[in-house]
């Protein structure tokens, strides 16, 4: 362990509140006018889309996520944590960005010839 | 082979690694010897893409390459991918019949095969077992304990609690200074896993593993030479037979470095490795595809 890994993992616990993460059957998904806003995600084979998601510092928001073929992973290891995306459900990732920052994310559950290229990123802007 | 022999292959293929571990190894038991053995991995027959134009032919001369190896190896190991990944069944047992056509011309003939996820996760084994059986293990050769483990079946990249009893059980009947030599294909620890080398549950086995003094870890998957030190284990990567990575984490993706027309096989590789059972050191030599 590097002293620049602390100072990153330091710097990502600031840029990020992770309230919490649910899973839910679609009909399950609630929005209330007043609540954070709702970004939806797909999960296919071998790409996020969107695969670059645009937040801004202090908003709460909520990455519902579904997956149409595979039992995708979504590992944030910056965070240190990791979801499965299970087909037929929608996944939800609760985020609250604290600061201006870029944070990647990658499937890590083995999904074929592409797994490799199946990534993408939160830019966290002031 | 005596440390002189080794010292003069070092000269001709270039590139020794010395590496700590076995260390302290308490007394060498009767018939127990220095050997050697060859790490052969991430071979990914089947693929076909820029990153390799000579890949029909790339396994086939590494093959060449071992058998004219001055002093054949005691065995031979692969660590993973052995193919490379499709989502035809039909097409996945084709590559590995093939696969395993190519190596049988190799003239040792203790050959000992593990999974990759190109392999096994798409299936959990099970094509892989048809052709070579578990896909983890345990052997002894001369006073040095082997344990094959597989984090790759499972497609989450996680070795498992069944296989982790096993391994406890293993190691259970181990003396604590005991030689112990690990093989997986993915790195048993977190590596890069924004890059997803890691493995799941890999801090579970390096918590079984860590009462042992000489432990030493023989990996594969991230197509390069990379060493590091987890307390007093001792990791080693393999270089790939089919296209090199870029160094961890370096970049954004884990593309395939592009193939360099000037100069074959660069960064592609095998190595040999040198086990002592009297404990004092395991000695790595990396040898290219192709010899001059």
């Amino acid at each position: 362990m590097t002293t620049r890994g602390v100072d990153r993992r330091r710097m990502l616990k600031e840029v990020f509140a992770v309230v919490g993460t649910a899973a839910f059957t679609r009909s399950g998904i609630a929005q209330t006018a007043t609540g954070p806003r709702i970004i939806e995600m797909t999960a296919r084979r071998f790409a996020y889309e969107p695969n670059e998601i645009a937040l801004k510092a202090g908003e709460p928001v909520v990455i519902a996520i579904r997956s149409l073929d595979f039992v995708h992973g979504m590992n944030i290891p910056e965070l240190k944590m990791r979801l499965d995306l299970v087909p037929g459900r929608v996944t939800h990732l609760e985020l609250q960005p604290k600061a201006a920052g870029t944070i990647d994310f990658v499937c890590d559950n083995f999904c074929g010839d592409g797994h490799e290229e199946m990534h993408g990123r939160f830019v966290v802007t002031a | 082979m005596q440390r002189r022999d080794f010292l003069a292959l070092t000269a001709l293929g270039g590139g020794a690694v010395f590496a700590s571990g076995l260390a302290g190894c308490a007394t060498r038991g009767a018939g127990n010897a220095d050997f050697y053995f060859v790490q052969l991995s991430d071979t990914h027959w089947g693929y076909q893409g820029p990153a390799n134009p000579d890949a029909a032919v790339t396994l086939r001369k590494a093959v060449a390459t071992v058998n004219a190896l001055p002093t054949p190896p005691e065995f031979i190991v692969f660590t993973g991918d052995l193919t490379h990944t499709t989502d035809d069944p039909a097409e996945r047992r084709r590559r590995l019949a093939e696969f395993k056509s190519i190596v049988a011309e190799l003239k040792v003939k203790t050959v000992r095969f593990m999974p990759g996820e190109h392999d096994a996760s798409l299936d959990r084994g099970a094509a892989y077992k048809e052709h070579f059986g578990e896909t983890f293990y345990a052997f002894d050769h001369k006073g040095v304990h082997f344990i094959a483990l597989d984090n790759v079946s499972d497609p989450g990249a996680k070795i498992g609690d069944e296989q982790l009893a096993w391994l406890g059980a293993d190691l259970a009947k181990l003396d604590k200074r005991a030689p112990i030599v690990v093989l997986a294909h993915r790195p048993l620890f977190d590596l890069a896993p924004k890059w997803d080398w890691a493995t799941r549950d890999g801090a579970q086995a390096l918590e079984l593993l860590m009462p042992y003094a000489n432990v030493t870890v023989f990996y594969g998957h991230i197509h390069q030479e990379h060493h590091q030190m987890t307390g007093h284990i001792a990791h080693h990567s393999a270089k790939s037979l089919i296209f090199a990575l870029p160094a961890p984490g370096s970049q954004p993706n884990r593309t395939p470095l592009p193939w360099d027309a000037s100069a074959p096989y660069k960064g592609l590789g095998f190595r040999e490795i040198e086990a002592e059972a009297a404990g004092s050191a395991v000695k790595v030599t990396e040898y290219p595809v192709v010899r001059a």
